[in-house]
C-alpha cells in the first residue's frame, strides 16, 4: 500500500550526503515533523482505539440483543454480554420474519448486479481509457453525469415500467435498472489508463488480434484486481440498497433491507428476534469485510486518489 | 480521428502504429483477401469501441435516463397509481400546488436541518480520523478495517439497532445518560431529539468511508510540501492547515458534493426509526419527514404518482441549485483570498 512506499523514498533522500554538519542537523530535526511519516503517539492510538470502539460496538451490541432475550433488553442496566438464546432468536428470524427468504434473494439480485456491473464496466472502461473513437469525451462527461443524478429522480416511470413488464413484485425490477454503474466505468476507466501500457495493446494488434480478443486475452487479465474490488463494493451496495427496493418488492418477496424495514414496523414484536435479523442481515457482509477488508479498502481509496 | 481526440494518448506510442493495419506496406498478392480483412480491421478500430459502450449506455438509457425524463412529464399530469395509463394534463398545477403545501416546506426544511446535522459532523469527524490514519502506525489495517464495517451494514440493519439504543424507556442511550445524572429524552416524539438521532445512524454508517476518500488523498501529497511548511517553522496544526487541507481540498469537494446527494435523499433512516405507520409520515406530527418520505407517502399511500413526481424534480433542482451556490460562493471567497 502507499504508506510503505513513504520510508523508501525517505530512504532514497537520506542517502544523498548532506554538504554541511548544519545542515545534517537540520534535517534530522525536521524528520519527525514531516507530516505521514511520523509515528502515531499514545493520544492517537486512544483516539483511534475509541473510533474503533464506536464503529464496532453497535454491532457488537446487536449480536448481544440477539442473544437475550425480549425481557432482558427492557431491563436496567442493558445487557453487555451475550446471552444464551442467540440460535433460537436467529431461527425465529429465519422464519417467521422471511429472513432466509429476503437473504437467498438479496444473494440473487446482489450476485447478479455485481457481476454484470463488473463485466460491462471493464468493457467500457477499457473502450474510455485505451480506444480512440468520435465523441470518446462527450460520452465519458455523459457517464460522469449520471453519477450527480438521484435515482429518486425516476422512480415512478421506473415503477410503472417493471409493472408493464410483468415484473412487478419480482427480482427482475431490482436487478435491471442496476445492472451497469456509471461509478464502475469510471473507476475501470481510471484504473486502465495507468495499468494497462499502450504497447501490450499495439503488439496485439500487430499480432493481428481484433478488439473483442485484446479484451478477452490482455484486458482481462491485466485488470482481474480492480475487477475483483468492484464486484465486492457493488455486492455490498446492491445488498444494502434500500430505497428502490422498498418500492418494487413487497413483503411476500423482499430482500434483506426490505424485510428489516418490516421488522420494525410491527411484524415481529420481540426485540431480541428484530435484532437477531438485523444481525442475519449483516453477517454476509460482515464474513466478507472479515476475508477481504483489505481489498475493499484498497479498493475505496483507489477510487479516491484517481477520482 | 486524431484530431478529433486531443487528449487521448498518456504514454506509450500513439496513433500512427495502431492505424497501421497489419500487412499493410507488406508484400502484394491476395489482394482481395487482403482488402477483406482491411474493411473488419477498419470496423474493428472504429466500430467496436461503440460495441463495448453499447451495454452500458442501453441499459442506463432504458432504466435510468429515460424514466428521468419521463419523470418530468409525469409531473405535468394528475396521475394515480389504480389507474396508472389514464393521464390528465395539468400543466405546473402539481408544482404550484407544492409550493402551498405546508408538508412540502417542514419535509424541505427537516431534510435540510438532518442534512446539516449529519453531514457537517460526519466530514469534520472524518477529516480527524483520516489524520489519525495517515500516522504510521501499528495495526493500521485494524483501524482502517473498523473505520469501513459500519459501511457494510445495511440501512435496515443500522436503524434497527440505532432504534433500540434510542428507545425512550430501556435504550442504552437513556440509560448512560440517567447515569450521569441526565433524564431520559423522548428521541422519537420530539423534534429535534428525533433529527438527531436520525443523524446518529448517517454520520455512523458513513464517517469511516469518508475518512479513507481524505486518507487516500492526503497519502498523495508530496513530502516535500510538509518539510518546506517545517522550514518555514510551520507548526503541526499550521501544516494541517495549510497543506494538508489545501492538499486534499478536491476530495473534501467531491464528499460534500456526494453527502449533500446522500442527505437529499435521506428515506431508509426516518422510515425505519419511525417503526411502522409513523414512518412514512416521519413521525406523528411529521417531525422527521424528509422528502424522500414524502415523495414515497404522495406516491404510494395517497396514490398521486403526478404529485411524487414533481417532489422527485423539486429534489433534483433544489440540488442543482446548492451546487450552483457552492460554485458561486467557492468563486467569491477564492477571489477573495
Amino acid at each position: 500500500m502507499t504508506t510503505d512506499i513513504a520510508p523508501v523514498l525517505a530512504d532514497a533522500q537520506d542517502r544523498t550526503p548532506p554538504s554541511r554538519p548544519a545542515e545534517r542537523r537540520l534535517r534530522r530535526a525536521l524528520r519527525p515533523g514531516a507530516g505521514r511519516q511520523h509515528h502515531a503517539g499514545p493520544l492517537a492510538y486512544v483516539l483511534l482505539g475509541f473510533a474503533a470502539l464506536v464503529s464496532l460496538f453497535p454491532l457488537y451490541w446487536t449480536m448481544v440483543a440477539a442473544s437475550t432475550t425480549n425481557t432482558r433488553i427492557t431491563q436496567s442496566p442493558p445487557p453487555f454480554l451475550p446471552g444464551p438464546n442467540l440460535f433460537k432468536n436467529l431461527g425465529k428470524a429465519w422464519t417467521d420474519a422471511a429472513m432466509g427468504q429476503a437473504m437467498m434473494n438479496s444473494l440473487i439480485v446482489a450476485g447478479v448486479i455485481a457481476l454484470s456491473t463488473v463485466f460491462f464496466a471493464t468493457l467500457a472502461g477499457f473502450a474510455f481509457a485505451k480506444l480512440r473513437f468520435k465523441g470518446r469525451n462527450a460520452l465519458l462527461m455523459l457517464v460522469i453525469g449520471t453519477m450527480m443524478v438521484p435515482p429518486q429522480l425516476g422512480v415512478v416511470p421506473l415503477f410503472m415500467m417493471m409493472a408493464d413488464l410483468g415484473w412487478g413484485q419480482k427480482l427482475p425490477s431490482v436487478i435491471f435498472p442496476t445492472l451497469v454503474s456509471a461509478v464502475g466505468v469510471f473507476f475501470m476507466r481510471q484504473y486502465l489508463k495507468e495499468a494497462l501500457p499502450d504497447e501490450l495493446i499495439e503488439a496485439g494488434r500487430i499480432d493481428g488480434a481484433h478488439s473483442l480478443r485484446i479484451f478477452w486475452s490482455i484486458v482481462l487479465p491485466i485488470a482481474r484486481p480492480p475487477m475483483a474490488v468492484l464486484f465486492m463494493i457493488t455486492f455490498v451496495h446492491a445488498w444494502n440498497d434500500f430505497f428502490w427496493p422498498f418500492i418494487a418488492l413487497d413483503m411476500t418477496n423482499p430482500t434483506v433491507p426490505v424485510a428489516l424495514s418490516q421488522l420494525s414496523a410491527g411484524y415481529v414484536r420481540d426485540q431480541s428476534v428484530i435484532m437477531a435479523g438485523a444481525l442475519l442481515g449483516t453477517l454476509p457482509l460482515l464474513a466478507m469485510f472479515l476475508v477481504f477488508g483489505r481489498q475493499i479498502v484498497g479498493g475505496i481509496m483507489q477510487g479516491a486518489v484517481k477520482g | 480521428m486524431a484530431t478529433s481526440t486531443p487528449a487521448a494518448p498518456t504514454g506509450g506510442q500513439p496513433h500512427p502504429a495502431s492505424a497501421a493495419p497489419p500487412g499493410k506496406g507488406g508484400a502484394g498478392g491476395g489482394s482481395s483477401q487482403q482488402s477483406r480483412r482491411n474493411i473488419i480491421h477498419r470496423f474493428d478500430l472504429k466500430g467496436m469501441p461503440y460495441g463495448f459502450i453499447a451495454p452500458f449506455f442501453l441499459i442506463f438509457g432504458a432504466f435510468g435516463l429515460y424514466p428521468l425524463l419521463y419523470t418530468f412529464w409525469i409531473s405535468l399530469h394528475r396521475v394515480e397509481l389504480s389507474t396508472m395509463h389514464t393521464r390528465e394534463w395539468r400543466g405546473l398545477a402539481n408544482f404550484t400546488e407544492l409550493l402551498k403545501d405546508d408538508l412540502f416546506w417542514n419535509a424541505l426544511t427537516n431534510t435540510f436541518t438532518i442534512g446539516v446535522i449529519s453531514t457537517v459532523p460526519q466530514l469534520l469527524m472524518a477529516l480527524g480520523l483520516a489524520h489519525l490514519l495517515n500516522y504510521r502506525l501499528r495495526g493500521s489495517v485494524f483501524f482502517r478495517v473498523a473505520a469501513l464495517v459500519p459501511y457494510a451494514t445495511s440501512i435496515g440493519a443500522a436503524a434497527l439497532v440505532f432504534t433500540m439504543l434510542f428507545e425512550r424507556d430501556f435504550g442504552m442511550v437513556n440509560w448512560a445518560l440517567g447515569a450521569v445524572g441526565i433524564d431520559g429524552i423522548d428521541w422519537s416524539s420530539e423534534k429535534w431529539p428525533a433529527q438527531f438521532a436520525i443523524s446518529t445512524i448517517v454520520i455512523w454508517r458513513w464517517t469511516g468511508y469518508n475518512a479513507l476518500l481524505y486518507l487516500a488523498s492526503m497519502q498523495a501529497i508530496p513530502r516535500d510540501l510538509y518539510e518546506a511548511a517545517a522550514i518555514d517553522g510551520a507548526s503541526r496544526w499550521q501544516q494541517f492547515r495549510t497543506v494538508t487541507i489545501p492538499g486534499i481540498s478536491a476530495t473534501i469537494i467531491f464528499t460534500i458534493v456526494l453527502s449533500t446527494i446522500g442527505a437529499t435523499q435521506l428515506f431508509g433512516e426516518p422510515l425505519i426509526f419511525g417503526q411502522g405507520p409513523n414512518g412514512v409520515s416521519g413521525g406523528a406530527d411529521n417531525q422527521y419527514q424528509t422528502l424522500g418520505l414524502l415523495l414515497y407517502e404522495e406516491g404510494w399511500k395517497n396514490y398521486q404518482m403526478g404529485r411524487a413526481s414533481a417532489i422527485a424534480w423539486a429534489m433534483f433542482l433544489i440540488l442543482i441549485l446548492i451546487f450552483v451556490l457552492q460554485r458561486v460562493i467557492g468563486r467569491v471567497t477564492s477571489r477573495k483570498s
